[in-house]
């Protein structure tokens, strides 16, 4: 027999929109709020991008005849990436490269050392805490060094600790090794958030799920699950659209070797730079934001069926 | 109703934006050459900025001291004798060439950047295609102005390929190189191998490198493939191959596509990387081309393409990234022989690369007869034999060469020997896709995917970037 | 003490352990690597000298960088939390047609544009601003990349701050801008220094927005100067490297602690009220 969630006692039912002025800011204010914040988002990204969505219907290129004439190629860039078997690699890339370092790495470990460090020694939970988090604050290009130093074949760290002297782990295993890193990079905001969550959950619940005897994964499930659920939703939602776009893969790999590791930012880079190919690398990142879209209204659908 | 109301207002927000945008793309058109060449021509305050992809203390330190603290206070000097008050300003960047190279091409599609600017050989011609540079005469203005100038007699013809385009200068250029075969006179002598080695064909090469298998740790053969280490395939690896055969990667105005000597080339490879004569690994890292450095200095590697560079700034005994003490006993070098006596392009029995960079003036400069009196400054015997600071390095200019690489057997043999027979890759903008493609076909290749495949893929490849009709193949 | 109970806790801590190590050991390279004298990709225990130190010191650029990292992140960290913390408290608490639409739509807006494609319109928009070669340029453009993201986590926040506190004090009489500065503002402290921390750290490492906006070297951040450091040939200068990335990562670090101990660092609102 497991406990029924309760309504939570002195929680304020959430209504949907909380939206309720009650410290009367008016809507003349608070168009005055939202005012700095929305000019800066319009000038410096929904400006650039409707221009981006423009540059990916051209054949615009930096240098060379197309940069002095760029014509309107119409959707032959988005037909082009149909066809572009290096593009649908670096989408199926980008797939499991969320899915395993978003959405079951950072997800899972993250929600792994919540859970663990809610009732650890206070000392323990500060240490462990701190290197995770620290993994998360490094400059990007400091981290890459690490990691390529952990990684190296001949002197590497990994090598080191395993005796596999002269594994070659970014050649042989690419996508793996960024998955791990990524996991490493990300699970911080993953732990962060589901700490938080975790105290929203009411400690008479728990108390009582083990009374029962409730196994741990029942308690989870039945108890702590439901409190956290919109949690998890916004939480995955978040890490998946970042690691999504990701762009430090390419610190570490360059999207080698042959295109193995190549998610879908480092072949828009690739494209853009090594190419010089705008047009098409501005479409392909429409189509990434298509993509991102998506997901995000799978997201919402989720989360609608929460409330 | 008011859904589809709501539809169009959005069509017609979005077309609108879209004709907005149109005006805000490749705008750069001409107009610069309606530019009257000789503005500022006596002007008495002159502001002058010279873009270069070095920066003091990291990419390039050397360059870009030297730039800041030798060229520019001469130059001032020189003017000021003359009355002219200038300032001359350095702005290094110091960054990946990919970038720089997007970042050079921003500003300029702009009409801004520096005034004058130094760009890599090969993109000469991108660049005069999108009309960022023009022919010096046009810059100048008086196309005898710029062709009495002395300098032209010093630099080799070969050598000034390296700043024009379609038959014009748009630049002058700055040092070049040249790729030979390095070898490891040590693991030779242990190979019982000759110390004077000059390889005839291709199956000389092979057939070495199958006796230094025989040693154990060492990898008999080097040649760069892959796309992990970009340009260095092709620079050091298909390219002089490919020329090797006879074939160029562009003749008559058409690309090179899947012809026998392409497949050839892949055939080579596929000998050297699948019979474990080279270390395919080493081939697919981000930092392969270091390791080979590494390898090569701790007697890993037997033998290794590589251009001048390796000699003078890898395994230099006192200062390279990858020092031999002995250096001048130990490693040997050898001319990169065609793939059978004569086969080589031009009938050559043997064949090499070089390459290079150029510095332009920016046709949008406010003071285009003072750059271009800079420009001839800079490259002034005087001033080209200064920016070596002591240290041999083959320069555009054979008056500073014969004074300079008198003390260096192996430059002098680069500069006597291999720059006569050397090749120079197109300027062309499709160069780089071109490029691109023949390092997936060797990362095909090295891979394990069969010659005809790779050369199959590398020719579809080569038909999207360049068009169909601008390709060879049979 | 049951014996399943010390298996368990056994358990418990060797799982401890190795989620430690998995985090602390690729983070050992910059703990040695800087202080050692012939810097590679292993990790040993250092052959110790302070030679490379001096090196990263005597480097022309690499403090002034420093300074520029500062300029920029701290004007974009600010900027961010402000204009994040008003926007967020008015989606919050007013009622406004298409809020959540707009709100996800930035996000994923935000975390596509500010890549590589959007490149040239960024470019040529700060050209005809006036605003290449400028550290505020980089700052603006940073923010307007992370606000939509912060707008998205600060407003959980603000969600969360119980609407009895803002009610109690209207009934004391309370003036609106009383009420945010005494009542919602210190509830929500935690969270706008969780903000500062994240944009801080994000702007801290941003590579390409200020390389193609800023040309003089003696402008660029840290982050930009990190790539510059290559020997002649081309390869990584690795007797510079290690110590500067040290010294890069100390002030996102130091930041991080004294946010922590302040106010606390999480990233969801979560008071019981």
């Amino acid at each position: 027999m497991t406990t029924a969630p309760a309504p939570v006692p002195g929680r304020p039912a959430r209504v949907r929109g909380p939206a309720q002025d009650v410290a009367g800011l008016g809507v003349a204010r608070a168009v005055g709020f939202l005012a700095p914040a929305l000019l800066l988002i319009g000038a410096f990204l929904v400006f650039p991008a409707i221009w981006t969505i423009y540059i990916g219907i051209t054949n615009y290129r930096l240098t060379g005849v197309e940069a002095v004439s760029p014509s309107i190629v119409g959707l032959a860039n988005y037909t082009k990436a149909l066809n572009d078997a290096l593009f649908h690699n670096a989408l199926w890339l980008t797939v499991l490269f969320v899915l395993g370092s978003a959405i079951v790495g950072q997800n899972i470990l993250g929600f792994a050392l919540a859970w663990t460090m809610r009732r650890a020694r206070p000392a323990v939970r500060r240490t462990v805490e701190g290197l995770v988090l620290l993994a998360w604050i490094l400059p990007s290009t400091v981290v890459a060094y690490l990691w390529i130093a952990f990684f190296d074949r001949d002197t590497g760290t990994l090598n080191s600790i395993l005796g596999t002297q002269g594994t070659a782990w970014l050649i042989d295993y690419p996508m793996v090794c960024l998955i791990v890193f990524n996991t490493w990079r990300g699970t911080a905001f993953s732990m962060m958030l589901y700490s938080s969550a975790l105290q929203a959950v009411p400690p008479s619940q728990l108390e009582s799920a083990r009374m029962v005897g409730a196994s741990g994964w029942q308690t989870l499930r039945d108890v702590v699950f439901p409190h956290i659920r919109g949690h998890v939703l916004t939480n995955t939602l978040l890490i998946s659209l970042w690691t999504a776009n990701d762009f430090s893969p390419f610190l570490l790999t360059k999207g080698g070797p042959n295109h193995e590791s190549e998610t879908v930012p480092v072949y828009i880079y690739n494209v853009a730079l090594q190419g010089g190919e705008l047009g098409y690398s501005s479409a392909i990142s429409f189509l990434l934001l298509i993509a991102n879209l998506l997901v995000a209204l799978l997201y919402l659908r989720l989360l609608r069926r929460r409330s | 109703m008011r859904r589809i109301s709501r539809l169009s207002r959005l069509a017609v927000l979005g077309s609108a934006t879209v004709l907005l945008l149109t005006g805000c793309l490749g705008s750069s058109g001409d107009g610069s050459g309606d530019q009257d060449s000789n503005r500022n021509a006596d002007a008495k305050k002159v502001e002058l900025t010279i873009g270069s992809n070095s920066v003091k203390g990291g990419k390039s330190s050397a360059g870009a001291t030297f730039t800041e603290d030798v060229l520019i206070p001469k130059f001032v000097e020189a003017q000021k004798a003359k009355g002219v008050d200038v300032t001359v300003k350095f702005q290094g960047d110091g960054s990946d060439d990919e970038v720089y190279k997007q970042k050079l091409a921003l500003s300029l599609s702009n009409k801004a950047g520096p005034d004058l600017f130094s760009l890599d050989g090969i993109w000469v011609g991108e660049f005069a295609q999108a009309g960022y540079i023009k022919p010096l005469t046009d810059t100048v203005g008086d196309a005898a102005k710029v062709n009495d100038w002395n300098g032209w007699k010093q630099i080799p013809e070969s050598v000034q390929q390296l700043g024009s385009f379609d038959g014009k200068r748009y630049g002058v250029p700055g040092g070049t190189d040249g790729r030979v075969l390095f070898f490891n006179k040590k693991l030779f002598q242990q190979a019982g191998l000759p110390a004077d080695w000059q390889p005839k064909s291709w199956d000389e090469i092979t057939s070495a490198a199958q006796a230094l298998k025989k040693l154990p740790g060492v990898t008999p053969v080097q040649i760069n493939a892959g796309t992990a280490m970009g340009e260095a395939t092709s620079m050091q690896g298909v390219l002089p191959l490919l020329v090797g055969t006879g074939a160029t990667i562009n003749s008559d105005g058409k690309w090179l596509g899947n012809t026998p000597q392409l497949r050839q080339v892949l055939d080579f490879y596929k000998t050297i990387y699948g019979s474990g004569l080279g270390d395919p690994v080493l081939q697919r890292e981000a930092k392969g081309r270091d390791k080979s450095f590494a390898e090569f200095a701790a007697n890993k590697i037997g033998i290794l393409l590589e251009s001048d560079y390796f000699w003078r700034s890898v395994v230099e005994p006192k200062e390279g990234v990858a020092k031999m003490a002995d250096r001048d006993t130990a490693v040997g070098y050898a001319l990169i022989p065609a793939s059978k006596p004569g086969a080589g392009v031009k009938g050559q029995d043997f064949v090499s690369m070089s390459g290079g960079g150029a510095t332009a003036i920016n046709p949008n400069t406010k003071f285009p007869q003072q750059a271009w009196e800079l420009l001839q400054f800079m490259n002034s015997a005087e001033m080209v034999k200064a920016s070596l600071n002591g240290a041999a390095k083959i320069t555009q200019r054979t008056d500073v060469n014969t004074e300079v690489l008198a003390g260096d057997p192996m430059l002098n043999f680069v500069a006597t020997k291999v720059l006569p027979i050397t090749q120079f890759r197109p300027g062309l903008a499709e160069y780089p896709k071109i490029s691109a493609a023949l390092q997936q076909a060797t990362a095909d290749v090295v891979g394990g995917k069969s010659t005809d495949a790779a050369a199959k893929s590398y020719q579809a490849a080569v038909e999207a970037a360049a068009g169909k009709d601008k390709v060879s193949s049979s | 003490m049951t014996p399943a109970f010390v298996v368990r806790r056994i358990g418990f801590y060797v799982l401890i352990c190795a989620i430690t190590l998995f985090f602390a050991v690729p983070m050992l390279w910059i703990a040695s690597a800087p202080f050692d004298k012939s810097p590679g990709l292993g990790v040993h225990w250092p052959d110790w000298t302070l030679d490379n130190v001096r090196k990263t010191l005597d480097h022309p650029y690499a403090m002034h960088s420093m300074v520029n990292s500062l300029l920029i992140c701290v004007t974009t960290a600010v900027a961010v939390t402000a204009f994040a913390a008003l926007a967020s408290y008015a989606l919050s608490r007013v009622r406004i047609p298409g809020r959540d639409a707009l709100l996800y739509g930035l996000l994923l807006l935000s975390s596509v544009v500010t890549g590589t494609a959007a490149m040239v319109p960024i470019f040529v928009m700060m050209f005809q601003l006036g605003l290449i070669d400028s550290r505020f340029g980089v700052a603006l453009v940073m923010t307007g990349g992370l606000l939509p993201a912060a707008i998205f986590i600060l407003k959980d926040f603000v969600d969360a701050v119980p609407k009895s506190y803002e009610e109690s004090a209207r009934v004391f009489g309370a003036s609106t801008l009383q009420i945010l500065r005494d009542v919602v503002l210190p509830v929500a402290r935690p969270g706008l220094a969780t903000i500062l921390v994240w944009a801080f750290v994000n702007s801290w490492g941003n590579f390409l927005v200020p390389f193609l906006l800023i040309r003089s070297i003696d402008k660029q951040p840290g982050a930009v100067l990190l790539q510059t450091f290559t020997d002649e040939g081309g390869s990584a200068n690795l007797s510079v490297i290690p110590v500067f990335s040290l010294l890069f990562s100390i002030p996102v670090v130091v930041l991080y602690l004294l946010v922590n101990s302040r106010y606390g660092f999480r990233f969801h609102g979560g008071i019981k009220s």
